[in-house]
């Protein structure tokens, strides 16, 4: 296995960005979404930021009601102000979806995401990773001869800069869940 | 918050509430009874494998007349016609594969207006889809951006709930097409028929009732605004007849200007003293100029679109802005407002007007006769005036001999897209709503002829002129078949200049006159081409003879295709070129005349 070929401090610019915005005046926002969970829907909420030029910076669903069937979608997106208010008006026209949450502005909210990283076992790099996982909180959830898997929960931040220190250590692969988010306070 | 399982609860209740009055039935006898139940009397359609059984179906039913196009996106255009001039939603019926993606253009046409259409597509078999079959097409996703909600029905027990609800969707709201996909063994299957009800409008409320507070905030600034302006648009014509008497009344009591984006043309009636003509970039003069030095602007039911506010940062810089629109998205989205009020114009209206009836009906009287003293001098530049020729017939001319030849008769008229459509928009006098169907935010050349099928077979004893341009015409001239089956006597008044003639103006504007690819050095002899579809056909080329040829139009009793050949090198005008505010218009030839800097050429 070869290491991951991701450079240090690479930006997270979104494929989908259409527009010309300045970084000062861009937000960052997570809306939770409760949808219902029917054939296309996932394929309606993408459709609307991909044809209209919005970002998506992380996705995260499933179905969270399996009796009413009720999906919920975390989207990571960024933008000026008034896209980010045209981005819950566009979504909150889409049939299938009951509720758009700014978790960004509406109340107080916490937000994680899960990741899962890979390093070699027979690297040198594994005995520094297990120190730096300890560093960070993060669990050893596999060891065989070949590789270790590393399990982090936490925010955004922490787990790019758990990778950036991974890298080093012969990091091989990451699988991230996207940000999901909660509100604690109206 | 929402609990967790309300959509199963409200599909319980529904299921319970009906069990008396189910039927069992077959997947088409149940499409067949449930657009019955809606009120649907005209469908139109073309066959296929996929959609055979629904066929077979309407001729064992003969209760809906199901009109037989040459082609499907036709069907969504003659749809859309019928529905723009009554009211009612468009029905069309298609099979699947290509006959779903030949309607794609009618869909995206009907959701960039706002017209209620109902698209039912034949499937191939449930068992079958996914594997490339004949004539599959994934109708679902690729109509999904181009409707405003849309179904695969995979349960024949389903079927009459998701028609139901296609119509209630839409109709509701800001209307719009919906497409439900009907697989051919669902079509065959048994299943349950259940009527309609009010559990299928459950699931889609739009919010309808417009905010009190905003709207004695409106009536507030009513009262004093110096430099006020109504700018309606297709909203109001959605909305229903109810909205345009409110609208006048508005005008009327208030003694406000009034101008009208191209689809709401006819909310306000064209002879009303109020009236300053259509706005954009190539609305009247006193229309743009008064949208740029206002104070208040009421923007009822339109949406800020790129024609109507050119360069958006000088877009009306000294104005409060208020906006009606019962689609949240619309507002803020192009321009920012001061004051939204989210609800359907008629409800709107009606509270603004009784709120500020009740007030005492006041206004800046002082202020509102200055700004029309100012609107007076703008309109005394006659911004629709154009030199007249005796050797070659000038489109404007053949306009206005039109308008003049069949005012005050029961009149629609539809259009192809491009300079006749201006023209026609500039020329033509609409007195009523629902008189005038157009491509307005898709412009889709090509839309006015089976438009004007649409619209003749919903007011079989009326008037229907399409204006149109030859190029746009060609588009979709296969129609003209159905026009002689359902014997529709639509007038097709084609001013023939040879050229893509919007496109040819801008070469002109922009490309130093380098006409790539506008000029149609073939086209069929449109008298013959009559002839071979059986109806008649009427060329004319000297101004003289004008007024005969549209009475000759006028008076036969079936289509006529008319050949009306005018001046090729003509542009419309006034034009605010892209990119540039309001009060920089280009008047025309003989006037002033400035160019487009790079960033408008940049823009369509």
């Amino acid at each position: 296995m070869t290491a991951l070929n991701i450079k240090k401090g690479t930006s997270r610019k979104s494929a989908y960005d259409l527009r010309r915005s300045r970084e000062s005046d861009t937000e960052t926002h997570t809306l939770s979404i409760l949808v219902d969970n029917e054939a296309g829907v996932l394929a309606r909420v993408v459709g609307l930021f991909s044809g209209r030029g919005y970002n998506i910076e992380s996705l995260a669903v499933t179905e969270v009601d399996h009796t009413g069937h009720l999906s919920r979608i975390t989207v990571v997106t960024t933008g000026r102000a008034h896209v980010i208010e045209q981005i819950k008006a566009q979504l909150d026209r889409l049939i299938p979806v009951h509720q758009v949450v700014d978790l960004t502005v509406e109340g107080q909210s916490i937000e994680r995401e899960l990741a899962l990283l890979k390093v070699g076992s027979g690297e040198s790099g594994a005995a520094e990773a297990l120190l730096v996982a300890e560093e960070f909180g993060a669990t050893q959830i596999e060891s065989n001869p070949d590789v270790i898997v590393l399990e982090l929960t936490g925010t955004v931040r922490q787990i790019d800069r758990f990778a950036d220190r991974l890298l080093d250590c012969g990091l091989i692969e990451i699988a991230r869940t996207g940000v999901v988010g909660i509100r604690v306070k109206e | 918050m929402i609990p967790l399982s309300l959509e199963g609860l409200c599909f319980s209740e529904m299921m319970l509430g009906h069990v008396v009055m189910e039927e069992l039935m077959s997947g088409a006898e149940i499409v067949l009874k449930a657009l019955e139940e809606q009120g649907v009397e005209v469908v139109f359609g073309y066959p296929g494998g996929a959609v055979l059984p629904i066929y077979d179906e309407i001729d064992q039913n003969n209760r809906i007349h199901h009109v037989l196009v040459r082609h499907e996106q036709g069907a969504v255009h003659a749809a859309e016609g019928y529905a723009r001039s009554t009211g009612k939603p468009g029905v069309v019926l298609v099979t699947s594969g290509p006959g779903a993606t030949n309607s794609v253009t009618g869909l995206t046409d009907a959701l960039m207006d706002s017209i209620p259409i109902v698209l039912i597509s034949g499937q191939v078999p449930t068992f079958m889809i996914g594997n490339d079959a004949f004539q599959e097409a994934d109708t679902v996703g690729i109509t999904r951006p181009c409707t405003k909600h849309n179904w695969l029905v995979k349960d024949t027990d389903l079927l009459a709930d998701t028609v139901h609800q296609a119509f209630h969707i839409a109709t509701t709201g800001r209307p719009g097409p919906v497409l439900v996909d009907v697989p051919k063994d669902v079509q065959f299957a048994e299943g349950t028929y259940h009527p309609p009800s009010d559990s299928h409008k459950k699931r889609y409320r739009p919010n309808l009732r417009g905010g009190a507070e905003e709207i004695g905030q409106l009536a507030e600034w009513i009262e004093t605004a110096a430099k006020p302006i109504i700018y309606s648009g297709g909203g109001v014509i959605n909305s229903g007849p109810r909205a345009s008497e409110l609208l006048r009344n508005l005008a009327e009591e208030t003694g406000f200007p009034i101008t009208s984006t191209l689809m709401g043309l006819g909310a306000y009636p064209a002879s009303g003293d109020k009236w300053l003509g259509m706005l954009g970039m190539h609305g009247s003069y006193e229309a743009n100029l008064a949208m740029h030095g206002c104070d208040l602007m009421i923007n009822v039911g339109a949406r800020f679109d790129d024609r109507i506010t050119g360069r958006i940062k000088d877009f009306s810089p000294n104005s409060r802005k208020v906006h009606i629109d019962v689609d949240r998205s619309s507002i803020n989205k192009a321009i920012l407002v001061d004051l939204p009020i989210l609800g359907d114009v008629t409800d709107v209206l009606g509270q603004l007007l009784d709120k500020w009836r009740n007030r005492g009906s006041k206004t800046n009287s002082d202020g509102v006769r200055s700004w029309w003293r100012q609107i007076d001098e703008w309109r005394s530049i006659d911004c629709f005036s154009y030199a007249n020729s005796k050797k070659i017939i000038k489109p404007q001319h053949a306009l206005e001999r039109l308008e003049a030849l069949t005012a005050g008769r029961d009149r629609y008229i539809t259009t192809e897209v491009g300079q006749h459509q201006m023209w026609a928009a500039q020329y033509l006098k609409f007195e009523e709503p629902n008189r005038w169907m157009t491509s307005g935010g898709l412009g889709t050349m090509g839309y006015g002829l089976p438009a004007s099928i649409g619209v003749q077979i919903a007011h079989p004893e009326a008037l229907v002129i399409n204006i149109a341009g030859e190029a746009s015409w060609l588009m979709n001239m296969q129609e003209m078949c159905t026009a002689i089956q359902e014997n529709l006597p639509v007038k097709q008044f084609i001013l023939n200049n040879e050229y893509l003639g919007m496109v040819r103006q801008w070469q002109e504007l922009l490309h130093e006159k380098r006409y790539s690819n506008s000029w149609c050095a073939a086209l069929p002899d449109f008298v013959k081409l009559a002839e071979s579809f059986g109806c008649l056909g009427v060329r004319v080329s000297d101004p003289a003879d004008l007024d005969g040829a549209i009475l000759e139009m006028l008076e036969y009793d079936g289509p006529v295709i008319m050949d009306c050949r005018v001046d090729k090198f003509e542009s419309c005008f006034p034009m605010i070129p892209s990119g540039e505010p309001h009060n920089k218009m280009l008047l025309g030839p003989s006037r002033d005349q400035a160019g487009i800097g790079a960033d408008g050429a940049v823009l369509v």
